[in-house]
C-alpha cells in the first residue's frame, strides 16, 4: 500500500503498525484503554485475510497467540494492567519456548481496578519481572501516535529476530491521544521475519542456537518435529531436570537479550550536548519534559533529556555515560518511581531526583521547571 | 507405532498400571487408520502426568501451561487451519483450571479434537481430589473419614451441553472402540470431546483401595456400559457401578474457521 496520512489515536495507530508489520492473529479480551486497538482489529483483520479473535479472557488470549505464532504467523495481544497479570503465566512460556509475539499493554491506573481511563506508568517492572523466573524481556516505550506506529512495527521485527515476547509498554494518553500519523508506504518499512531451520528435518536441533544465541524455528505444520515445552529443555527440546542444562539454557535466554542490548535500545537525546542537568524520561511526562526543557532554558539552565524508548533491557550504559556528564539527573515517572531506582544504580555517584506521580496527568511543565530550579540552585 | 512414537524417549514416564500409555497408542492408531499425513497434525497437552502425552509423538508438538492446551490449539487452528489439531491432557487440566477455555471451544466449535484421559484425580501431584472425583472419595486434599466434600462434573455432559459436535466416553479397556471414535472426533468438522476413563493406581486407586492397575482395568471393564446415541445427560458416571460409554453427541453446526473463511471472502466481495 502507498503511504497513507491519517489524523488518530495512539491505539489505533498501533493496530495499523501491527498490520503494517504482517500481524495476521490477534487474540484478545476488551479492556480499557486498549479496547480501541481490538475494535480497530477486528474491523481490519477480515479486510486483509487475518483473524481478530475475542477469546474468554486475557490467558486463553495469549496462550492463542503463541500457538498462532508457532504456525509462523505474526501474532499479537493488546490489554492493560489487569489483563497483564493475567498473562504473567504465560510470557514465561513465550519466554522459555522462544516464541515471537507482541504485548501491547496501554498503561492505566492500578493497583487492582484502579482508575481505568486514567493513565499511569506502573506496569514497568512488572513487565520485567511479572512472571516467575529469571528472564529478560523487551519493552518499548513510545509518546507518540507517530510512535505507536513506527515502534509496534519494531515491536513485531524485534520479536522475530530474537524469537521473544516484546512489550509495547504505553500509557494511557499516549493509547488516546489523537496526532498525524504518517504510515509509510509499504516499500519502505524493514519487516523482518523469524529464521527457519536450514538443515535437513533428521539433523535439526530446535533449541540448537545459532552464534546469535537464536535458535531458528521450525513451525507446527511443517516437515520437522519438535517438542516445545515450558520444562527446561536440552538442544534436543526434551526435558531435563539436569543442573548444567538449567543452567545452559537460563544464560542463553538472558544473553540473547543482553548481549544485542545495543541493537535493541533506542534512545533519543533532547539538548543534552551542553547540558549540566539531565530529565531520563519515557511516555507521556517526556512530552511535558521538552516543553519545561526549553522554558528553562529560556531562562538561561543549561538542561536537555535523555528520552528513553525501550526501557527493557535497560539502557545501563546510556545512562551510566549521562551521569558523567551532568550534574543532576531528574526522572519524572506517572508512578512511585519504577525507572528512578535503575537510574540511581547505574548513575553511581550522580544525584538522581525522582518526580514521581502515580496518577492519570503527568508531572506538568512549570512542575519539572520547579524542579530543575530546585536542583540547580 | 515406530513412525509416531519418538522411541528415543521411551519408556514413558507413567507408573506401572497407568492408563495414560494405552490412549496415547490409541491416538496414533486414530491417526494411521485415517492415513492422515503426520507433518499436518499438531498435538498439544497441558501440564500433568496426562499432559506429558504430546512429548511422545513425533510430530510438531507443544507443552503448555497448565490448563490452556484448548487455548494454544484454538490460535494455530486459527492461524492455520489446515493442521489437524488434537490436544491431548488430563481431566485436572482439561476441566478445573482449563474448565473456562473448554466450555468456550465448545461453544466456539473450533475444528479441534480433545481427548481428556479421566483418571478421577491429579495424577502428576500425588493425587489430590480434582472435579471429576467423587463425593466422598478419598485423596490427598480429601482423607479419610469424610472424603470429598464436593461434587464431580459429568465431562460428556458437560461438553454437550457448551456445544460441542462430537462427544464420546470409553474407558481404556475399551481399545478398538475408542480409537474409532478418536478417529471420528478428528474427521469431524468441528469441536470433539472425547473421554478416556483410565486408571491411576498410584494415587487414587491406593488411596481408594480399589487395587492394582491389572484390578483397576477389569473393574472399568465389568462397569462398562455401552449406550451408544444415548442422550448425553443420561450418560452416567458411577465409578462403583456404571459408567455408560459409548458416541452421544454427532451433530453438525458451522465451524468457526470456516465461518471465518466465508467472511473473508465477503469481505472481498466474492
Ligand atoms: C498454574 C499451575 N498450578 C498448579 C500446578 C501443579 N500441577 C501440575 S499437574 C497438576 C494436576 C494435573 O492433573 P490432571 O490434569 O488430572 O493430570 P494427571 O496428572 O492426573 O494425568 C497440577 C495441579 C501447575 N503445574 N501449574
Ligand atoms: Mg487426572
Amino acid at each position: 500500500m502507498p503511504e497513507r496520512v491519517m489524523f488518530t489515536m495512539g491505539d489505533i495507530a498501533c493496530a495499523e503498525g501491527a498490520l503494517s508489520a504482517g500481524c495476521r492473529y490477534f487474540g484478545g479480551y476488551p479492556i480499557t484503554p486498549a479496547t480501541e486497538i481490538a475494535e480497530w482489529m477486528a474491523r481490519r483483520m477480515p479486510e486483509v485475510g487475518g483473524a481478530y479473535v475475542q477469546y474468554e479472557d486475557e490467558i486463553a488470549s495469549i496462550t492463542s497467540v503463541i500457538g498462532a505464532s508457532w504456525t509462523g504467523a505474526k501474532a499479537m495481544t493488546a490489554t492493560s494492567g489487569p489483563g497483564v497479570s493475567l498473562m504473567l503465566e504465560a510470557i514465561g512460556l513465550a519466554v522459555m519456548t522462544e516464541t515471537p509475539l507482541v504485548i501491547v499493554n496501554i498503561m492505566r491506573g492500578g493497583p487492582s481496578t484502579g482508575q481505568p481511563t486514567r493513565g499511569q506508568q506502573g506496569d514497568v517492572m512488572q513487565a520485567k519481572w511479572g512472571s516467575h523466573g529469571d528472564y529478560q524481556i523487551i519493552a518499548l516505550t513510545p509518546a507518540s501516535v507517530q510512535e505507536m506506529f513506527d515502534q509496534t512495527v519494531r515491536a513485531f521485527n524485534l520479536a522475530e529476530r530474537f524469537r521473544t515476547p516484546v512489550f509495547i509498554l504505553a500509557d494511557e494518553t499516549v493509547g488516546h491521544m489523537r496526532e498525524r500519523l504518517v504510515i509509510p508506504d509499504e516499500h519502505d518499512l524493514k519487516i523482518e521475519y523469524r529464521k527457519l531451520p536450514k538443515v535437513p528435518p533428521e539433523e535439526y536441533l530446535p533449541f540448537k542456537a545459532d552464534d546469535d544465541l537464536v535458535p531458528p524455528m521450525a513451525l507446527l505444520g511443517s516437515e520437522y518435529q519438535f517438542y516445545a515445552t515450558g520444562l527446561t529443555h536440552d538442544e534436543r527440546g526434551y526435558p531435563s531436570d539436569k543442573e548444567n542444562v538449567q543452567i545452559e539454557l537460563i544464560t542463553r535466554l538472558n544473553n540473547k537479550i543482553l548481549h544485542n542490548a545495543d541493537k535493541i535500545i533506542e534512545l533519543e537525546e533532547f539538548m543534552l550536548d551542553d547540558a549540566d542537568i539531565a530529565v531520563v524520561s519515557y511516555g507521556t511526562p517526556s512530552r511535558s519534559a521538552k516543553r519545561a526543557i526549553k522554558d528553562a532554558r529560556n531562562e538561561g539552565i543549561k538542561v536537555g533529556m535523555l528520552r528513553l524508548k525501550t526501557v527493557w533491557p535497560f539502557p545501563e550504559k546510556a545512562i551510566a555515560d549521562l551521569a558523567s556528564r551532568v550534574k543532576h539527573i531528574i526522572v519524572p515517572e506517572q508512578n512511585m518511581g519504577q525507572i528512578y531506582h535503575l537510574v540511581k544504580e547505574h548513575a553511581l555517584t550522580t544525584p538522581v531526583h525522582l518526580m514521581a506521580k502515580p496518577a492519570g496527568m503527568p508531572q506538568y511543565p512549570q512542575e519539572i521547571v520547579q524542579k530543575i530550579h530546585e536542583v540547580s540552585s | 507405532m515406530q513412525k509416531y512414537i519418538r522411541t528415543d524417549r521411551l519408556p514413558w514416564i507413567y507408573c506401572p498400571g497407568c492408563s495414560i500409555g494405552i490412549a496415547t497408542q490409541m491416538v496414533a492408531h486414530a491417526i494411521e487408520d485415517l492415513g492422515l499425513d503426520f507433518h499436518k497434525v499438531v498435538i498439544i497437552s497441558g501440564i500433568g502426568c496426562s499432559g506429558r502425552t504430546s512429548g511422545y509423538f513425533k510430530t510438531g508438538t507443544y507443552h503448555t501451561t497448565h490448563g490452556r492446551a484448548i487455548a494454544f490449539a484454538e490460535g494455530v487452528k486459527i492461524a492455520n487451519p489446515e493442521l489437524e489439531v488434537i490436544v491431548i491432557s488430563g481431566d485436572g487440566d482439561l476441566a478445573a483450571i482449563g474448565g473456562n477455555h473448554l466450555i468456550h471451544a465448545c461453544r466456539r466449535n473450533i475444528d479441534i479434537t480433545v481427548v481428556c484421559i479421566n483418571n478421577l484425580n491429579y495424577g502428576m501431584t500425588g493425587g489430590q481430589f480434582g472435579p471429576t472425583t467423587e463425593h466422598e472419595r478419598y485423596s490427598q486434599t480429601s482423607p479419610p473419614p469424610f472424603g470429598n466434600v464436593e461434587h464431580p462434573f459429568n465431562l460428556v455432559q458437560l461438553a454437550a451441553s457448551s456445544g460441542a459436535t462430537f462427544v464420546a466416553r470409553w474407558t481404556a479397556v475399551q481399545a478398538r472402540r475408542a480409537t474409532k471414535s478418536i478417529a471420528k472426533g478428528i474427521k469431524k468438522k468441528g469441536f470433539s470431546f472425547i473421554e478416556i476413563v483410565g486408571a491411576c493406581p498410584t494415587a487414587y486407586g491406593r488411596m481408594n483401595r480399589l487395587g492394582d492397575g491389572l484390578a483397576m482395568h477389569k473393574h472399568l471393564l465389568e462397569v462398562a456400559d455401552i449406550q451408544n446415541g444415548l442422550p448425553p445427560h443420561e450418560a452416567e458416571f458411577d465409578y462403583e457401578r456404571r459408567i455408560v460409554c459409548g458416541e452421544f453427541v454427532n451433530i453438525e453446526k458451522p465451524e468457526y474457521t470456516e465461518v471465518l473463511r466465508q467472511m473473508h471472502l465477503k469481505a472481498h466481495g466474492q
